[in-house]
């Protein structure tokens, strides 16, 4: 093949796989502004929270890595349920209208934010750390992509959709998609309001750590990097549209192979495009490429 | 939080304390010196920052995340024209650029941006300091090759000094603003902003001028700040914690009374150096911490919870005196 289209292929391919991972913490940030009206600041902390946790358990305990989905994601689950049954919920209840509580819950999840990081440096100290697992190339049409990358993509799109078929087709689904559109009439119907927004909350710190998990498998791990996860969430669902779970799934891949594509020509640039490409979208569509 | 309510009431009284308070302040250096200096400039920066986010956030309701740029505008302006090498402008006309420049930003950015509700203009705002720091970053890194700038040495009490002129400034700007036509038309904007276009008021034009106002002191700040800080670099100068913090200060404070902003930027000021210096471990911890509890139980701010103390001792005592 020509080597120009080895390279259009390379990045493409490899935007898809950043794209997934973009796509994950989208739909949890996504759920809870959307559903729980939370900002949540705080939500790149799940992530660390996922990927130091993998860390410890694969590197001590041995425990492969994909088999920590199974056990950090049912965690995260509960401290994210949690937080919104008593933080969350004491903030609600105090907020006289529904923009003062958008309000005190942005400036609480940057309290949390502080919290989290504060306790992983403790834990796990300021060093990056790094593991290796499935680090061998496999080579797609000419390109070579670690092993690694395509586990993380297949998971990703997988959880994505088995997420998305959970919202569309399950009763606890249906009840938070009503509670999504109307949470008064919802309650009505004999929707337990809070206990729907407490599992969208938890669902959100859920998708977060899960992509913590996968994520820990290809990058130098942080306790600071989780702020750059939330701000690049916050983009994908301004692009997919604000409450769009399907726009907040393409939005990260979209996103993924923009940051790709950017990167190729000037690596510092990408967290920069970003941004050019999130503020020139506010301008001329701010309901999101999929919002109604 | 209800952010748009202002009470007015005399200002005789107040007036006078605050003379007070300014001469106490203004020989401060005078008479405890040393780190007493640094720390009151320090408590005087937060100050500038939170009483300008409240100026126009306050009464407007936009929730701006923008403080960080325009005060990072204002230390880049000061380690440009203020080198260790030698300067070539005096300070104080560095200062007046350096807010100038940041009002300009203000400016240009709100007048894009202002049409944004809501989460959005924070978001946006946010952006923004984000966006400037990584482009700086990239230019500095791959342009101009220059990494990190020396700012010439300013001895503490000048740089007190300045400061305090800067919050000064500030203070009267706010207390002459909030009576002002201005500042009621920006407080109609809070309320109902329809209704206030309706009304006649030039909705842009007073949102956008209030903006760059409030961005003018910010850079100057940051000029001052920046002869402190003697180094710079784009991650210094752009630090998103000062974006957060005079939003932090002022809900600690109370935005209901002008002098609510200053408690809570002296009282957060206060407290952070201390936790620093004393628990810089477990500091963010702490600190999260009182933020969380500050926004769950402290919803009219430091100030709010004395005036209704303050409110309940006099009911006590007017009862006492009924019998």
């Amino acid at each position: 093949m020509p080597e120009s289209i080895v390279t259009i292929l390379d990045i493409a391919i490899g935007g898809l796989l950043l794209g997934g991972i973009y796509a994950l913490i989208a739909m949890g940030l996504s759920l809870q502004y959307g559903v729980a009206r939370v900002l949540n600041i705080a939500h790149g902390e799940f992530i660390v929270v996922g990927a130091f946790g993998t860390f410890t358990l694969y590197t001590v305990f041995g425990i492969n890595p994909l088999v920590c989905l199974a056990i950090i994601g049912p965690i995260i689950f509960i401290i994210g349920f949690l937080l919104h049954r008593t933080l969350f919920h004491q903030l609600s209840i105090k907020a006289p209208n529904p923009g003062a509580f958008e309000a005190s819950s942005l400036l609480a999840t940057f309290g949390l934010l502080f919290i989290i990081q504060n306790l992983v440096l403790m834990g796990w100290g300021a060093d990056f750390r790094a593991y290796s697992y499935l680090n061998f190339g496999v080579d797609i049409w000419g390109a070579i992509f670690s092993a690694n990358k395509l586990v993380i993509l297949g998971f990703a799109v997988g959880i994505g959709v088995a997420f998305y078929l959970f919202l569309a087709r399950s009763r606890i689904g249906k009840a938070i998609r009503a509670a999504a559109q109307d949470p008064t009439t919802a309650s009505l119907m004999g929707v337990n309001i809070n206990r729907v927004l407490a599992i969208c909350f938890g669902l959100g710190a859920l998708m977060a750590g899960v992509a913590g998990v996968l994520l820990s498998m290809r990058v130098p791990l942080n306790p600071a990097m989780g702020l750059q996860y939330t701000l690049i969430a916050i983009i994908v669902i301004v692009l997919g549209g604000l409450g769009s779970i399907p726009g907040s799934f393409i939005g990260g891949f979209m996103l993924g192979i923009i940051g790709e594509v950017v990167t190729h020509f000037e690596p510092s640039l990408s967290l920069a495009a970003y941004y050019f490409i999130f503020m020139l979208l506010l301008f001329v569509r701010p309901k999101g490429i999929f919002g109604k | 939080m209800d952010i748009t309510r202002f009470k007015s009431k005399g200002f005789f009284v107040p007036g006078l304390i605050s003379l007070v308070l300014l001469i106490l302040l203004a020989t401060l250096p005078l008479s405890l010196g040393g780190y007493t200096v640094v720390l009151a400039t320090t408590i005087l920066m937060y100050a500038i920052l939170t009483v300008n986010w409240v100026l126009f956030s306050g009464p407007s309701g936009y929730m701006s995340l923008a403080s960080a740029a325009f005060f990072g505008v204002g230390i880049y302006i000061g380690a440009l024209l203020l080198p260790n090498t030698g300067q070539a402008l005096p300070l104080l006309v560095v200062v007046v650029l350096g807010g100038l420049a940041s009002s300009l930003v203000a400016f240009g950015v709100g007048a894009l941006t202002l049409r944004l509700r809501g989460i959005y203009f924070a978001i946006f705002t946010f952006g923004l300091v984000v966006l400037i720091l990584e482009l700086l970053n990239w230019w500095e890194h791959t342009i101009s090759h220059i990494r990190g700038r020396f700012v010439m040495v300013v001895d503490n009490n000048t740089i007190f000094y300045v400061m305090l002129g800067i919050f000064v400034a500030t203070m009267l700007t706010f207390f002459f603003f909030r009576r002002s036509k201005f500042g009621l038309a920006l407080q109609s904007i809070g309320q109902n902003e329809e209704a206030a276009a309706h009304s006649g008021v030039n909705v842009t034009m007073v949102k956008v001028l209030t903006f760059a106002l409030s961005a003018f002191f910010a850079g100057a700040a940051g000029v001052i700040w920046a002869t402190r800080l003697t180094y710079i670099d784009p991650y210094i100068a752009f630090n998103p914690l000062f974006s957060f913090m005079p939003v932090l200060m002022a809900i600690f404070g109370g935005m209901g009374q002008i002098y609510g902003p200053v408690v809570g930027a002296a009282i957060f000021a206060y407290l952070q150096e201390q936790l620093q210096t004393k628990f810089p471990e477990a500091y963010m911890l702490i600190f999260g911490a009182v933020l969380i509890a500050t926004v769950l139980f402290m919803r009219d701010g430091l100030v709010g919870v004395i005036q209704k103390g303050w409110r309940r001792l006099r009911l006590i005592g007017g009862q006492n005196a009924d019998t």
